[in-house]
């Protein structure tokens, strides 16, 4: 039983956005602000854990020919649920998040996930990779949605409640709009790259 | 007039890659040669103009006087994914040449995200279905003009001295963070024309 190993392959070692760089349309777009980043993130746990877990546990009765098809039909179900429940419940979070929601079905890493682990493994280990992952995708998001948020506005907003009163500095509009998330990306990636080469370097010093 | 400003808000101003953030897989993806990205290119608006179309025509007609709008999300990537085969299967019969030039992309093009969003915002806007198919025409255009572009910036890209860390992925994103500034710039234009 290696559910612990498959777990935590999403968190760091595996991390969907900053290791694999899968799914960027949602990563960029909906990273305004934090808690659009949790919702979003969310909403990514519930789809590729239940999908992980159909797709893992039909995976000895579809047919290979069409198996991509089978999968997205297990997704775009998911996805309708997911919908259904954000716009009745968070309609505020659903009007902000718009159409990527109902493009969640489209996001690589799901049907990745799908193709490369639940359709090859048990469903226990197929519904702790899609935690694993699930979480690992949001808490990138989060971070990403984190940094644009405190330099566009200069403040940040915790479940409506603004965590530093006003804001902290002039605000750089530029991080909130669409050039900012490229930048913000960009260089955030670039610095897991510096810290993974030196502490490569360290080793190979050694 | 519609139309036209469909069609240059689309290509200019709400350009997918830039201001919506569809389609970045493949942008990041295809564009290492303006060869290739050219070629995808093609194949994409190809592909989401008669998606857009069939799309629109599929919801006036089936869902929405039935009253099945949940139903939006699964009916419209079935459509596509049949559609992208449909497609291939045709070229190849019809127009081998076609085929050989655009075959390898056009299974890539399911995953599209682009695809299904301009659907989805033809929907939400409430677009007929023939604006839809333009609205498809002029995502799709636009998509090309970013995919052509940042291939060459990417070509230039291969001689340059970047930073170890930033090679690859990052510099790219970047660089196309700067476009993204350069296509802010359209927006002054389009209130400028067409603000009455």
């Amino acid at each position: 039983m290696n559910l612990w190993k498959d777990f935590s392959n999403g968190l760091v070692r595996e991390n969907p956005v900053f290791r694999l760089v899968l799914g960027l349309c949602p990563v960029l777009a909906v990273t305004t602000a934090l808690m659009n980043g949790f919702w979003m993130g969310v909403a990514v746990i519930f789809v590729l854990t239940c999908s992980n877990v159909i797709i893992s546990v039909l995976r000895n009765f579809i047919p290979a020919h069409i198996r991509i098809p089978c999968f997205i039909v297990v997704i775009a179900t998911f996805v309708t649920i997911v919908q259904m429940t954000m716009n009745a419940y968070l309609p505020e979070m659903y009007d902000i998040l718009g159409i990527f929601v109902p493009l969640i079905v489209v996001n690589c890493i799901i049907l990745a996930r799908a193709e490369a682990f639940a359709s090859k493994n048990r469903v226990l280990n197929a519904a702790a990779d899609g935690i694993g992952m699930g979480i690992g995708f949001t808490v990138a998001l989060m971070i990403l949605g984190a940094i644009r948020e405190f330099l566009g506005t200069g403040n940040l907003v915790l479940n409506g409640t603004a965590l530093f009163g006003g804001p902290l500095f002039e605000p750089a509009v530029i991080m909130i709009m669409p050039p900012g998330a490229f930048i913000t990306m960009g260089l955030v990636l670039g610095l897991l790259n510096a810290i993974s080469n030196r502490s490569k370097a360290r080793a190979k010093a050694r | 007039m519609e139309i036209i400003a469909i069609l240059l808000g689309g290509i200019l101003i709400n350009n997918l890659v830039f201001a919506q953030f569809l389609g970045l897989c493949p942008f990041v993806g295809v564009s290492k040669q303006v060869e290739t990205a050219t070629g995808m290119s093609a194949a994409v608006v190809f592909v989401m103009t008669m998606a857009a179309a069939v799309t629109a025509a599929l919801n006036t007609l089936v869902l929405r006087p039935y009253g099945l709008q949940y139903l939006e999300t699964v009916t419209f990537i079935l459509v596509i994914a049949s559609l992208v085969q449909f497609v291939e299967t045709f070229l190849r019969k019809a127009s081998p040449v076609l085929h050989r030039a655009l075959g390898i992309y056009l299974p890539l093009i399911t995953t599209n995200c682009a695809v299904l969003g301009a659907a989805l915002i033809s929907v939400r806007k409430g677009y007929s279905i023939g604006l839809s198919a333009v609205n498809g025409l002029a995502g799709s255009l636009g998509w090309s003009l970013a995919i052509i572009l940042f291939a060459g910036i990417r070509e230039r890209l291969e001689l340059a001295d970047i930073p170890e860390s930033l090679k690859g992925f990052p510099v790219a994103l970047i660089s196309t963070g700067l476009m993204a500034i350069a296509f802010l710039g359209f927006q002054g234009l389009f209130r400028f024309v067409f603000q009455r």
